[in-house]
């Protein structure tokens, strides 16, 4: 019999290297399949890691495609370190589109500079306020916030289809589901000439060194890494656990809705009946990936778009199909959770005794 | 502030560089002409996105090597399309098809900075000199589906799993639903919406629920054979969605609409490559052959057949339109005279229930 027994003192470096292990292994079965679907290798690999980022405007792209996912990331990393499990950021960024979008449909005709900055403030309030009902529900009737949270999402998604086929549809678009695109007032402004790299990405490198800063530098982050690795040595610090779990859940749910309002005025520039193909879910993913650190989801987001931009481009030079891309995103993970559990734990072999 | 517009300038030089590089490839005269398709489903979906790649095997059949095809499949309906859709104009493919809605402002906003590069987007209404659209009239198709069940139908319920209450999806509930009224005045319609296009489980769950709640006749606005499976299971009857299902449910399908862009694409294709391509609208039906149908189930009696028949040929020789008046809406007000058809502006748009479907329009 083999069984896993924990380890008295997991060792912090592997904790740090599991990422880098884990891509490493992903790249070599990336390397097998490739192989066995009869691709040769050296294209594939040139197709999938090289070519979508050869380019400056395909760099551009890769911090399109990372910035919600990072956004999203710091918020989810902090809130996980204090044992929080907000599994709905991809509601709270739904509503984020919504309310700033609603802002950007409200000042429709309105050419004017404070129509952005409400959108924003307008975004992170929508994700919010969506977060604060798991926080309500976790704090005054110990409501588990991982269903609470997730199911909302669903209530998100049929909520933005409802306003998108009545409320906000586009007087003039044949009753098809989807608003007016917004007016360039309210369209987030392009930081690199002749691309969609918008003002957004700047922001999640500002939140990426904020997320360090609170976590690593402030009382408040320490709180909520004590509360996360030992709750009742939390209680006896006086640190409020009810706080604590407001204060997770707004910073991701308005994160969140950030990351909406930025994709809403960002790249699509309306409201459509879905805006997210799951970065709220992905997210998630990106969090564990770069170890709840803020600059390790950074790179951890930074890697996860690139799969995706990858996957594009094997279709279009190589005609693979796209589930490559999902095959490569589950084996990193596979691989990251696997080198997660022998950090922690050490295999032994029970030896079965004859009675 | 020196130094960052240094950089952009370089940037955009070297962007603009490698665009050159690309398109110089494509003038050379020996070189295949490529054409790119966007999917919004997986090509294995054996419904929307299947047949559009069908299509594009059509293109290949008919011009051999002088062609080279490229597909992206299950492109999101958001910030991603752009991407893809601009990969695909900037590495040399000279005729892009983008097939589904959402890919509407996307395509229009690449095509401006790609005017050399053709494109063709169904089911939109935004065109611009390079992009064109095209659409099948589907509703034509789904009025033999409705003649059809009012025959066979031993319930007079008929269940209808929709997708998203859009005109296109609308349209086909009351064609389908005018139709089978006139053949048996008694039978009426369930609408389930699932929202989504493609979802086998969410879509054999609305199937379940329908046929018990009394339905003996399941049809279907969405793209996956998992309804016309769970009929087959339950032993009751339905109709195939975009393509021909019947080795999913040989037992259920009593026939099915399929899309057939083969012609369409094969001879768009053909105009770009000789020049003659122009802008167009493009908006067919089972005149074209654009909406086509497989053999009738087995099940599907003789006089019912002839029925049927009688349907398709009245639309063909122009004796019949499925939106001929009289036509009253779900509340008995009248929204087509006697005599009177609805225009095609009126069907773009859509966004009311004909008298005989249950429930109500969500808005």
């Amino acid at each position: 019999m083999i069984s896993l027994q924990p380890r008295a003192m997991p060792s912090k470096l592997m904790g740090y290297l599991a990422p880098l292990i884990a891509l490493g292994l992903t790249l070599l079965s990336g390397l097998v399949l490739f192989a066995l679907l009869g691709v040769p290798v050296g294209e594939a690999f040139h197709a999938f890691f090289i070519e979508p980022i050869s380019t400056p405007y395909g760099l551009s792209e890769l911090g399109v495609k990372a910035t919600p996912l990072i956004l999203i990331g710091v918020g989810l990393s902090i809130g996980f370190r204090a044992q929080v499990w907000n599994i709905g950021a991809e509601g709270q960024l739904i509503l984020g589109g919504i309310f700033g979008g609603a802002v950007a449909l409200y000042f429709y005709e309105v050419d004017a500079w404070y129509v952005l900055p409400l959108m924003l403030i307008a975004g992170v309030i929508g994700g919010m306020l969506w977060a604060a009902i798991p926080a309500l529900l976790k704090t005054h009737f110990n409501a588990n916030e991982i269903l609470t949270s997730l199911m909302l999402t669903y209530v998100a998604g049929l909520l933005l289809s409802f306003l998108v086929h009545g409320a906000l549809r586009d007087p003039d678009g044949f009753n098809f589901p989807e608003s007016r695109l917004f007016h360039d007032a309210a369209l987030l402004p392009i930081v690199m000439e002749g691309t969609r790299l918008h003002i957004g990405a700047v922001v999640a490198l500002f939140v990426v060194v904020a997320g360090w800063v609170l976590l690593s530098r402030t009382m408040l982050g320490f709180a909520l890494k004590v509360n996360g690795a030992a709750p009742r040595a939390g209680a006896y610090a006086g640190f409020s656990q009810k706080r604590l779990i407001w204060f997770s859940l707004l910073l991701t749910g308005g994160l969140a809705g950030l990351a909406g309002l930025i994709e809403v005025a960002g790249p699509i520039g309306q409201l459509q009946p879905t805006i997210s193909p799951g970065y709220g879910f992905t997210a998630i993913i990106v969090a564990f990936l770069g170890r709840l650190h803020p600059i390790g989801v950074l790179f951890a987001g930074l890697i996860m778009a690139l799969s995706y931009l990858g996957g594009e481009s094997a279709q279009i030079t190589l005609n693979l199909p796209v589930a490559v891309t999902g095959v490569f995103q589950g084996l990193l993970l596979f691989f990251l959770l696997a080198a997660d559990v022998l950090i922690n734990f050490k295999i032994v072999r029970k030896v079965r005794r004859q009675l | 502030m020196y130094s960052k517009t240094v950089l952009a300038k370089k940037l955009l030089a070297a962007a603009t560089g490698l665009l050159l590089t690309t398109f110089s490839g494509i003038i050379s005269a020996d070189d295949p002409f490529k054409i790119g398709f966007v999917y919004v489903g997986p090509v294995g979906d054996h419904g929307w996105t299947y047949r559009h790649d069908i299509g594009r095997q059509a293109i290949e059949a008919e011009f051999g090597d002088k062609v080279e095809t490229t597909f992206v499949e299950s492109v999101p309906e958001g910030a991603d399309a752009e991407r893809v859709i601009r990969k695909l104009a900037s590495s040399g493919h000279g005729l892009i098809f983008t097939t589904s809605f959402g890919y509407m402002n996307p395509t229009v906003k690449v095509a401006k900075a790609f005017p050399d590069v053709k494109f063709e987007h169904a089911t939109g209404y935004k065109r611009s000199d390079n992009v064109s659209t095209y659409s099948g009239r589907f509703y034509e198709g789904r009025a033999v589906l409705g003649t059809i069940a009012g025959m066979m139908t031993k319930t007079n319920t008929i269940g209808y799993i929709a997708s998203f209450p859009i005109p296109e999806v609308v349209r086909g509930i009351n064609a389908f639903t005018i139709a089978m009224r006139k053949v048996n005045p008694d039978a009426t319609v369930k609408v389930v919406w699932v929202n989504s296009w493609y979802d086998p489980g969410k879509e054999a769950d609305a199937a379940k629920a329908l046929i018990d709640q009394g339905v003996d006749i399941v049809t279907q606005h969405t793209d996956s054979p998992a309804p016309l499976q769970v009929a087959q299971e339950r032993g009751v009857m339905g109709f195939g969605q975009a393509s021909d299902m019947s080795a999913f449910a040989p037992d259920a399908q009593l026939t099915s609409i399929v899309d057939n862009w083969d012609a369409y694409y094969v001879e768009r294709t053909r105009s770009a490559m000789d020049g003659s391509w122009t802008s167009e609208d493009t908006w067919a039906g089972i005149e074209n052959g654009m909406v086509d149908f497989p053999e009738y189930g087995a099940m599907v009696p003789d006089d019912v057949k002839a029925a049927a028949d009688v349907i398709k040929e009245g639309i063909v020789d122009g004796s019949l339109h499925p939106f001929q008046g009289p036509i009253m809406d779900q509340n008995g007000k009248v929204v087509a005279e006697e005599g009177v058809t609805i225009d095609d502006g009126t069907l773009l748009g859509m966004d009311f229930y004909v008298e005989g479907v249950q429930g109500t329009l969500p808005k």
